[in-house]
């Protein structure tokens, strides 16, 4: 099993940080991981991106130009990373700031309202948390037990408070993600 | 009368003035009548009066003085052109309990080697920097320094330094003593005996200094370059009094 | 099995400075690496190992304070990325003309200039042929991952004082910035005074000991003849380096009909390359040099035996393909591919180049 996945979207959304969990979590159940991240000037206020790579076996580029799954959270990122999908492969995007909608066929698509569900939470900081729940929901390919595991490493030690608050949130996400269409 | 033999003068009574023990064997590769072998000597006196041979390194500049670990018989260094302070930084930082210096000339400190100069002095390293100006480049033929004063020939300004030009002459030292690194800044000069004494006095305690861990001390030596100044010995002294320290006047600049 | 944490390249070196006992760290901020002193200022090494680290005001003025440190027998390191690296070569210069072991890190990024600060392969000729002046060469190691970022330091302090060399460890902003899985180490300790007293009196400038010679550290011989003897020397000691030190990694090689050549960043990018090359029945095979000086041509000169033609892959404009025509004497086709200036090139595009360039070309 081999999963490489690109989430994009704004500096500021936790698009990194989403990235960093998901490869703490990989690595908490024993797989290979790979995260490269956009770096530079262009992360602050712009957008930001991260390649991320689960699997069982050696990981070999890990920077890749086509993904199995892209995690799209802006127009921008829409944009650039629809046709980078493989064919038969997964694109989940929150439409909160997307205007022009997905229009491939030959892809897997899920939309999941993390916007909206953190303004239900009350904490716009959780949404990174959602769209990952969404993400198991449709790839549960780690355990909920090595997500949070994956949470408390790549969080410093001041910040263990919010754990519960994230992991509700990664819960509230495997509830709300929304299948649009399957291949 | 009986004949004098050379034996009966030769004894250790009679020794007035002998060679530094510190000295190499190597015969001093300076202009007769360059203050440097004095202010070699001087630094040499003082690492052995303090005992500390084994325990001092020493870093040479890129200039007449780039030879200077070839006369000193203590562990030395031979640095890029100014960055003495920097190597002297890197080597103080994990030997905290060594004696460590470096012997500058006016073109390795003051301009190749300010930015090293400046920021070492900034942050207070616990080093000794000895700063020989002569307000030219000896080495490379007599061109002119940082510190060669207004109107003055040299090989670079033969028509004498046009500050308009070629920029005014650099008191580092007075810029080095507004750093609150700096603990003790200084500037003397070897072209007396009275003087030499007083230098001899600031070097000690730019090395006392370092035992009692005050930060960085900083000891100009204003000295001559007679070859340089196209000058003998004797008139190239007069100069430095007549012209070199009213410019830069002696004295302590700085002591905490 | 040791400690296990996903880090960046840039941490992972950085804790493999702290682990490989290192007595102090002098660097100066520049991206893509500047994580390296931020971790080490974070971790407060000074508190555990005794390590010193500290922020110099230039690259100049960095690689001479390592300079220095490096004078006195203690294990010195600094990293910068490329444009840091070439204000530093008057330091590799002094450094290798002295001889004293010290270990330096590129992260390297697209040049030339101020370039950007995307990953790139374009400093492999200031590398491997010296950017600095005088006949002098540096050992180079390209790591290709994080676990050897954070493996490397141990054999590049090793290989600096077997041959009191500077070791250069070239990365890129890409294994820089990526985070992997690493395995750490056990803390090796710091060499004591004592040791390197007994080790390294012979040359380490510690003052003076009784009963010996002064030591002196120089570069300087203003006697020719003296200067042509320390020279030879000194090509001597590379001779040896390059009969005893090389080291290369393959993949594929068994029954390939053809080869690609990549290191560090773009030998990740091949190996893929390699497997989507295998899926469409193309025999293709991955040579990776982990050394790039010594390089490892005897080896690939070997190879060029038995494959139809080598495509060189590197992030730069092909700078590493002239030490492999050197090696295969022009016997096969040799070709170059790499996007530059900090683009990326992706597997599809390498498999691409070697179907136009070497197969069907």
């Amino acid at each position: 099993m081999t999963q490489e996945i690109i989430i994009a979207g704004f500096g500021g959304q936790g698009v990194l940080s989403m990235g960093k969990i998901m490869a703490y979590s990989g690595v908490m159940q024993d797989m290979e991981v790979s995260w490269m991240p956009s770096y530079g000037p262009e992360m602050r206020g712009g957008t930001a991106n991260v390649t991320v790579i689960l699997s069982n076996e050696r990981i070999s580029s890990p920077i890749l130009q086509t993904f199995d799954t892209a995690i799209i959270l802006n127009q921008q990122s829409m944009d650039k990373f629809e046709e980078k999908i493989k064919p038969g492969g997964t694109l989940i995007y929150d439409s909160n700031g997307i205007f022009n909608l997905p229009t491939r066929k030959d892809i897997n698509i899920y939309h999941i309202p993390a916007a909206k569900e953190a303004g239900k939470i009350g904490n716009i900081k959780t949404f990174n948390m959602i769209v990952l729940g969404g993400f198991l929901k449709i790839f549960p390919i780690v355990e909920m037990d090595n997500v949070i595991k994956g949470l408390k490493k790549s969080l410093p030690e001041r910040h263990h408070k919010l754990i519960p608050m994230n992991e509700e949130a990664i819960k509230r996400g495997l509830g709300v993600v929304e299948t649009i269409q399957t291949v | 009368m009986a004949e004098l033999r050379i034996e009966d003068i030769i004894k250790p009574e009679n020794i007035v003035f002998k060679k530094t023990k510190l000295f190499t064997d190597k015969p001093l590769s300076y202009c007769p009548g360059c203050g440097h072998g004095v202010v070699h000597r001087l630094v040499l006196e003082v690492i052995e009066e303090m005992g500390i041979e084994a325990e001092t390194i020493g870093i040479a500049p890129v200039g007449c003085s780039v030879l200077a670990y070839e006369f000193m018989n203590i562990d030395m260094v031979q640095a890029p052109h100014g960055r003495a302070p920097a190597l002297a930084t890197g080597i103080k930082r994990i030997h905290t309990e060594k004696f460590v210096f470096t012997y500058q000339g006016d073109g390795d400190l003051a301009a190749i080697g300010t930015a090293e100069t400046i920021h070492a002095c900034n942050r207070g390293e616990n080093i000794a920097i000895i700063f020989i100006n002569n307000g030219i480049y000896g080495m490379t033929g007599g061109q002119m320094a940082p510190t060669t004063l207004p109107g003055m020939q040299s090989s670079t300004s033969p028509y004498g330094r046009d500050v308009e030009t070629m920029g005014h002459p650099m008191k580092i030292t007075e810029l080095v003593s507004n750093l609150p690194g700096t603990r003790f800044v200084a500037r003397h000069a070897v072209h007396t005996p009275a003087l030499v004494r007083k230098t001899k006095k600031a070097i000690r305690k730019a090395f006392e200094n370092q035992k009692e861990n005050k930060g960085l001390s900083f000891v100009e030596v204003v000295s001559n370059c007679n070859s340089g100044w196209k000058m003998s010995p004797v008139e190239s002294n007069k100069w430095l009094a007549e012209n070199m320290l009213p410019f830069y006047e002696l004295g302590t600049l700085k002591d905490e | 099995m040791g400690e296990l944490r996903l880090m960046k390249g840039n941490e992972a070196i950085a804790e493999g400075f702290i682990r490989a006992g290192v007595d102090a760290y002098y660097g100066y901020p520049i991206t893509p690496q500047s994580e390296v002193m931020e971790y080490l200022m974070l971790e407060q090494p000074e508190k555990k190992t005794g390590m010193v680290v500290l922020q110099a005001e230039s690259e100049l003025a960095a690689i001479n304070m390592v300079y220095g440190a490096a004078c006195t027998g203690k294990k010195a390191v600094t990293s910068s990325s490329s444009p840091g690296i070439s204000l530093m070569q008057e330091g590799f210069s002094y450094i290798a003309g002295s001889e004293v072991p010290a270990v330096v890190l590129n992260v390297a990024r697209g040049g030339p200039g101020l370039g950007d600060i995307q990953p790139a392969q374009s400093d492999y000729f200031q590398s491997v042929k010296g950017g600095g002046h005088g006949d002098y060469r540096q050992i180079v190691l390209a790591p290709s991952s994080v676990q050897e970022m954070y493996d490397f330091v141990s054999i590049a302090f090793d290989l600096a004082y077997k041959y009191r060399i500077m070791v250069l460890i070239l990365s890129d902003g890409a294994i820089g910035q990526m985070m992997e899985k690493v395995v750490l180490g056990d803390q090796i300790p710091r060499m004591t005074n004592q040791e390197i007293k007994d080790k390294y009196d012979s040359w380490a400038i510690t003052g003076r000991t009784p009963g010996r010679e002064h030591n002196v550290i120089t570069s300087l011989d203003l006697d020719q003849e003296n200067l042509e003897r320390h020279n030879h020397h000194l090509q001597a000691k590379y001779r040896e380096i390059v009969e005893k030190e090389v080291v290369f990694e393959e993949y594929a090689i068994e029954d390939a009909e053809y080869l690609m050549i990549a290191y560090g960043t773009s030998a990740r990018i091949c190996h893929k390359a390699v497997q989507l090359g295998r899926e469409k029945g193309i025999k293709v095979g991955l040579f990776r040099p982990i050394t790039l000086w010594p390089f490892p041509d005897k080896r690939i000169k070997e190879l060029s035996n038995q494959v139809k033609g080598i495509l060189s892959v590197e992030m730069s404009a092909g700078q590493m393909i002239e030490d492999i025509m050197l090696a295969v004497e022009s016997k096969i086709k040799v070709e170059h591919f790499g996007r530059y200036g900090g683009v990326v090139h992706s597997p599809e595009e390498v498999v691409i180049a070697l179907e136009t360039k070497i197969i069907g070309g």
